[in-house]
């Protein structure tokens, strides 16, 4: 470019495969082949699978480690783990469930779609995103390396001091943890922050707040959350690593400290979060299960308002994770009212996709069935924390089975019915081929009843008075049957989901190829090609309703135009749009294809790896390193309209 | 047969539908004794504290809403059934706007919050109901949590009515007794099941609850917050008896240990092996590692309810207590045939 | 009509300007999750705080002699950078690199005002909760500052390359809320720790 812009009236023009105009975007848009296009990208596309790929191989790991500890479980006094294994594969498998899986796939899913689906050409930082996709991995692999040397995490995921302390847990193990969530927790605050203006600036002229895309209000939503809350666990557990190698006191009572302390800040983030890992899923419900049911999603605004409102009550009910700790009766009486209160938004969602089921046309799709299997697990999901926000019913639930029957009808079935569901939804956009819906209903049904005969009983086995965490139990307890069921269905359920791999890597190489809108669904995301384009849209489509590609046969004014609307074609440029109105605000010029996230995520795990081996020399290397790769990183540049100037 | 319930439930929802197998349900979790063959169930309770009534009630409420729910989807799903079309069929058609029943989610949410205010209010009166014993309690135990066991201290304001023991609880019948819980290292957590929900013991502060037993038996307790290796072997018993057995339980346990043992060859082996971490009243042993074993015969469990206390498991746990609790503080002593005898030999005068 | 034709026809500004910036909107995002740090770290002073049933708390009452002063330098720094950036706004120059250089230096007397401080302090952050608490929290304000001169520095470099102006300022305008964050979230550690122990009478 030889004069620099300012301001420009950009051209409006009718976009479509193989024009010229798309031959342009894509000579811009397309990032380089081979291993350099592979570590630099910055689409969001190729983020976005990534994501969820990393994410399933944690899912994969998280899921192993549980079926060694079912066989541990199946029949009382076994001998196949050790105490200190037993441990430290249950401690983590919840952290990688938790921390390393259910997030990042719903990110993943997030990441590849919400530009889709505001009709904009990236993320707002794409830099950033490619930045948080390899913290994101490399903090995995640094948690990951503490099985290497025997010494993984070992005091539940939810770390409890003293027992977490120096004094109870001397060797590295904590330190893995302490270290590993700190490293993640950056990845998700800058996702986060990633989403927020996303969402808030980069949606399609005319796509107002109240039109915005239900998975978008998840997101969104959740995005606010995770920026609010994260912090909270990120000083927990700095604090922590201090009391363990610098000799503070935080958490020691001897010298004024409070071991409560860590309980409040990790629940103060710990609560948050257990929304932040499912109303993303929740909105992926209510933005595919409408599809499947031929009609738009009854009662959007009540969902949206329901959606916001969990979020801001789940701040407030983190002490009833508390109520055995000998509060003050005030106290208790408070939270449990707010922890059953909570429910009644979580059951506007409910009635809204029983509306949308019972008035629409269900097309018994594999999509449909995960989530008519989702609608049920939900319930029972949402009935047993119910039961536990009552106080005086929780002090007997607490720390049981029951809990833990209940943590995984919402992780497994409020998080993994729902994804398997939006995989099969929205695979044909994500590779231009279907999976197989013969293989997807096997899977369904080996997934369901897996799932629930896998855990249902563990609901029993807590009313029965099973503690969680023990590595093992005695014959006179009465949960030997009930226990050997559970390893039986935790079995079928994996294969359940390996059948769903199998039909994800055949479908690949021979699915029918899908075309650009198979479900005929209604957003943005399927009004261009599958796979989309590097630039997603030829031209950046304008918006007049929740439903743009239905508009026509739903009677209602057609003045959506998903195929005409500015080109944005003088180099890598999307549109910023108003964050109520998205009115049309700014023309933002893109970044380039960038080595510096892959390098700057680097130099942050060789932070990481310094603080944990303590070699303060290379520690102060790493921190001068990263000083200077986001210093090249955020260079003004001219391309991205960032310096006064009149020529190059 | 809980099984067979639990299993068809996950795979056919609507045999819920009929209330007759709610009702095979409800009497399998009735029918089932509980303390015989779960003794950490807590569905059917023997004191006020267990709030039984409660979890009954909202167990009761969400199997309801499960069934409910669930029959709805059904109905709503195979009631208005389309052909599944194929894949490639393209602009099918659409249910529109029209209609829209936005007024079943304003029904639903007011019934919802109607059921929750409800359960919010029982859940209040309950809380108060428990907060307090009906009468001040007259004895104070204080249970102190250690890796992996249960210190149980009778507090008095007289010094010489003040005991300690191990892993087991006495209290008389019908009345409240105050617990005081403490940690020696982590949190641990004081539960036992029939009679009281879950206190926390947490380093640096003493939490107090009460139970009452309204049924003379014994109940099986049991450290509920992980706290380590072996947190899952850390049960205890409590024994609820009749007031005078209780009173005569109690002054057998002011005792020091029987005289006519000292000094015997037993005796000089437990001091030398067993006395820097065990405390034996009226000996030298006053070790404060491990449990107080005064009246150790007394005691039905060992080992923190891991072993029955018999005479075979008593010696398996002295010769190698890192087989039956890997991990645990006791550490193997590779004691020899002959000590092992006189050891064993002396704690069965324990009593 | 289509809604095209609306929005057709005006004239938008291309790039990276001002308050439009994507950047000035993650400084925003970015602010509030570093709003919500301070706040979790000043809940772990406060919860500790009210925990205490014997010793005293503080250990000693915190003294003003330099913290004030040292205060009203961080204020005044916060003026001067406002001061650089209306210059960058307008297109001066001069004004733009005084600004943002006074409020450099003002930041690094504040921090070495400091260091002092801590250095007077009669504990340290091994000696009790109390001490844990107040470097670290003090600490992690430090750090914030330190980062927070490091961008003013890049900034003031890019400024002297004459990189930014009345149209490309977003460098300047996103710096400059950051560096009024860190003032405000001191004016919060500085009243949680040395105001607070005045209130509630405690010696």
């Amino acid at each position: 470019m030889t004069e620099i812009e300012y301001d420009r009236v950009p051209d409006v023009a009718e976009g479509g495969p193989g024009s010229e105009l798309a031959t342009r975007l894509r000579r811009f848009w397309e990032g380089r082949p081979g291993l350099y296009g592979w570590l630099a990208t910055v689409d969001h596309k190729t983020l976005g699978i990534r994501y969820i790929v990393t994410a399933f191989a944690f899912l994969a790991l998280g899921g192993i480690e549980a079926l060694i500890m079912r066989i541990q479980l199946a029949q009382p006094n076994e001998h196949v783990l050790s105490p200190e294994q037993y441990n430290q594969l249950f401690t983590m498998h919840g952290i990688t469930m938790i921390l390393w899986y259910a997030l990042p796939i719903l990110t993943g899913f997030s990441v590849y779609l919400q530009p889709l689906l505001l009709g904009c050409r990236d993320m707002a930082l794409p830099r950033l995103n490619a930045f948080t996709y390899w913290v994101f991995l490399f903090s995995g692999i640094f948690l990951y390396a503490s099985f290497l040397i025997g010494a993984a995490p070992d005091a539940g995921w939810f770390n409890y001091v003293p027992l977490a302390s120096i004094e109870h847990d001397s060797g590295p193990n904590i330190d893995f943890y302490a270290l590993a969530n700190i490293f993640l927790g950056i990845s998700t605050t800058l996702g986060g922050i990633n989403f927020i203006v996303t969402i808030l600036r980069f949606r399609a002229p005319g796509m107002s707040i109240n039109r915005l895309p239900i998975m978008s209000w998840g997101t969104l939503t959740i995005s606010v959350a995770s920026v609010l809350s994260i912090p909270a666990v990120s000083v927990a557990f700095f604090l922590l690593w201090m009391d363990r190698h610098f000799g503070t006191h935080f958490f020691d009572p001897a010298t004024g400290g409070q071991p409560l302390l860590w309980q409040h800040l990790f629940w103060l983030w710990g609560h948050p979060w257990v929304y932040i890992i499912v109303l993303p899923a929740l909105s992926m419900v209510s933005q595919a299960l409408p599809v499947c049911c031929r009609r738009p999603l009854v009662g959007y605004s009540l969902v949206a308002l329901a959606t916001v409102l969990t979020m801001v009550l789940g701040f407030g009910v983190w002490l009833h994770h508390m109520f055995a700790t000998g509060l003050p009766t005030m106290a208790l009486a408070f939270f449990s009212a707010v922890s059953i209160i909570i429910a009644i938004p979580s059951a506007v969602s409910l009635f809204a996709w029983l509306a949308t089921i019972w008035t629409g046309r269900p097309d018994f799709s594999t999509s449909f069935d995960f989530f008519a299997g989702f609608i049920i697990v939900f319930v029972i999901g949402g009935v047993s924390g119910f039961m536990t926000a009552s106080v005086p019913v929780d002090w007997q639930l607490t720390d049981t089975y029951f809990v833990v029957a209940h943590i995984h009808y919402v992780l497994i079935g409020w998080n993994l019915f729902a994804v398997l569901g939006a995989l099969y939804h929205w695979f044909p956009k994500m590779s231009g081929r279907m999976l197989n819906e013969t293989l997807g209903k096997i899977s369904f049904w080996f997934v369901f009843v897996g799932f629930n005969v896998g855990f249902f009983p563990m609901h029993i086995t807590g009313l029965l008075g099973m503690p969680r965490r023990v590595y093992t139990y005695s014959a006179d307890m009465g949960w030997g049957t009930l226990n050997l069921i559970s390893s039986i269905g935790a079995f079928v359920l994996a294969i359940g989901l390996l059948i769903t791999l199998v039909n994800v890597i055949r479908s690949l190489r021979v699915g029918v190829l899908a075309g650009p809108n198979p479900w005929d669904a209604d957003t943005l995301e399927w009004a261009t090609s599958s796979p989309p384009p590097p630039y997603n849209f030829a031209v950046i489509p304008t918006v007049a309703s929740r439903s743009p590609l239905w508009e026509a046969r739903l009677g209602e004014a057609r003045s959506s135009t998903p195929e005409r609307g500015f080109a944005l074609d003088h180099g890598k440029e999307t549109l910023g749009t108003t964050m109520l109105d998205a009115v049309p605000d700014v023309i933002v010029k893109m970044p380039e294809d960038s080595l510096a996230p892959l390098l700057l995520s680097l130099a942050l795990a060789a932070l990481f790896t310094t603080m944990m081996v303590e070699a303060w020399f290379w520690l102060i290397a790493s921190v001068v390193a990263i000083l200077v790769i986001t210093m090249a990183w955020l260079w003004p540049r001219r391309s991205l309209g960032e310096i006064e100037g009149s020529t190059t | 047969m809980w099984s067979a319930i639990g299993a068809d439930w996950g795979r056919q929802p609507r045999i819920l539908r009929s209330s007759q197998a709610l009702g095979a349900l409800l009497l399998q979790f009735y029918a089932a004794p509980a303390s015989a063959k779960a003794p950490l169930s807590f569905l059917s309770g023997a004191g006020p504290r267990n709030v039984s009534t409660l979890t009954w009630g909202v167990l009761i409420i969400s199997v309801l809403v499960v069934i409910i729910t669930t029959a709805i989807l059904l109905f709503a799903t195979f009631a208005r059934r389309e052909r599944p079309p194929s894949s490639t069929s393209k602009e099918r058609q659409l249910v529109s706007r029209a209609g829209n029943p936005v007024s079943v989610i304003y029904a639903g949410l007011i019934l919802s919050t109607v059921v929750l205010f409800g359960v919010t209010i029982w859940t209040m009166m309950t809380l108060a109901d428990i907060a307090a014993p009906p009468s001040k309690p007259s004895i104070t135990v204080e249970v102190t949590g250690h890796q992996w066991w249960w210190e149980v201290r009778y507090l008095s304001d007289d010094p010489s009515q003040i005991f300690t023991t191990a892993n087991e609880i006495h209290i008389p019948v019908g009345e409240p007794v105050a617990i005081k819980l403490r940690s020696a290292d982590v949190i641990h957590s004081f539960w036992v099941p029939a009679l009281s929900g879950k206190t926390d013991t947490i380093p640096g502060q003493t939490n107090t609850t009460w139970i009452l037993a309204d049924r003379a038996g014994t109940y099986r307790g049991q450290c509920t917050e992980y706290c380590g290796l072996q947190h899952a072997h850390m049960g205890f018993e409590l024994v609820a008896m009749p007031k005078e057995k209780f009173e005569s339980w109690r002054k057998d346990q002011l005792r020091s240990a029987s005289e006519k043992s000292l000094a015997s060859p037993g005796q000089r082996a437990f001091m030398q092996k067993c006395a820097v971490c065990h405390t034996v009243r009226g000996t030298r042993a006053g070790g404060r590692v491990g449990p107080d074993l005064t009246h150790l015969m007394t005691r039905s469990t060992i080992a923190a309810g891991t072993l029955p206390n018999r005479i075979g498991y008593l010696s398996g746990w002295i010769a190698d207590p890192q087989h039956v609790k890997p991990g645990s503080k006791m550490p193997r002593l590779d004691i020899n045939g002959q000590d092992l005898a006189q050891v064993r030999s002396y704690l069965e005068t324990l009593n | 009509m289509s809604l095209i034709a609306d929005v057709a026809d005006r004239r938008l500004p291309v790039g990276s300007i001002g308050h439009h910036a994507t950047g000035w909107w993650a400084m925003l995002s970015g602010i509030v999750t570093e709003a919500a740090l301070f706040g979790y770290l000043l809940f772990s002073y406060y919860y500790v705080a009210v925990q205490q049933h014997t010793g005293s708390w503080p250990p000693e009452l915190p003294s003003l002699y330099l913290a004030l002063p040292n205060t009203i330098v961080l204020l005044v720094s916060s003026g001067a950078i406002w001061f650089g950036e209306r210059g960058a706004r307008r297109g001066n120059i001069t004004e733009e690199l005084f600004g943002i250089a006074a409020a450099i230096v003002l930041g690094i007397i504040f921090v070495t005002v400091q260091f002092f401080e801590w250095h007077n302090k009669a504990f340290s952050i091994q000696s009790s909760a109390y001490g844990s608490l107040y470097f670290t929290v003090t600490g992690f304000h430090m750090a914030h500052v330190i980062i927070g001169i490091l961008i003013l520095l890049s900034i003031f470099i890019w400024s002297w390359r004459g990189y930014f102006g009345p149209h490309r300022h977003s460098y300047v305008s996103i710096g400059t809320i950051y560096w009024h964050f860190i003032d405000v979230v001191w004016l919060a550690v500085f009243f949680t720790f040395y105001i607070t122990p005045y209130l509630t009478g405690r010696s």
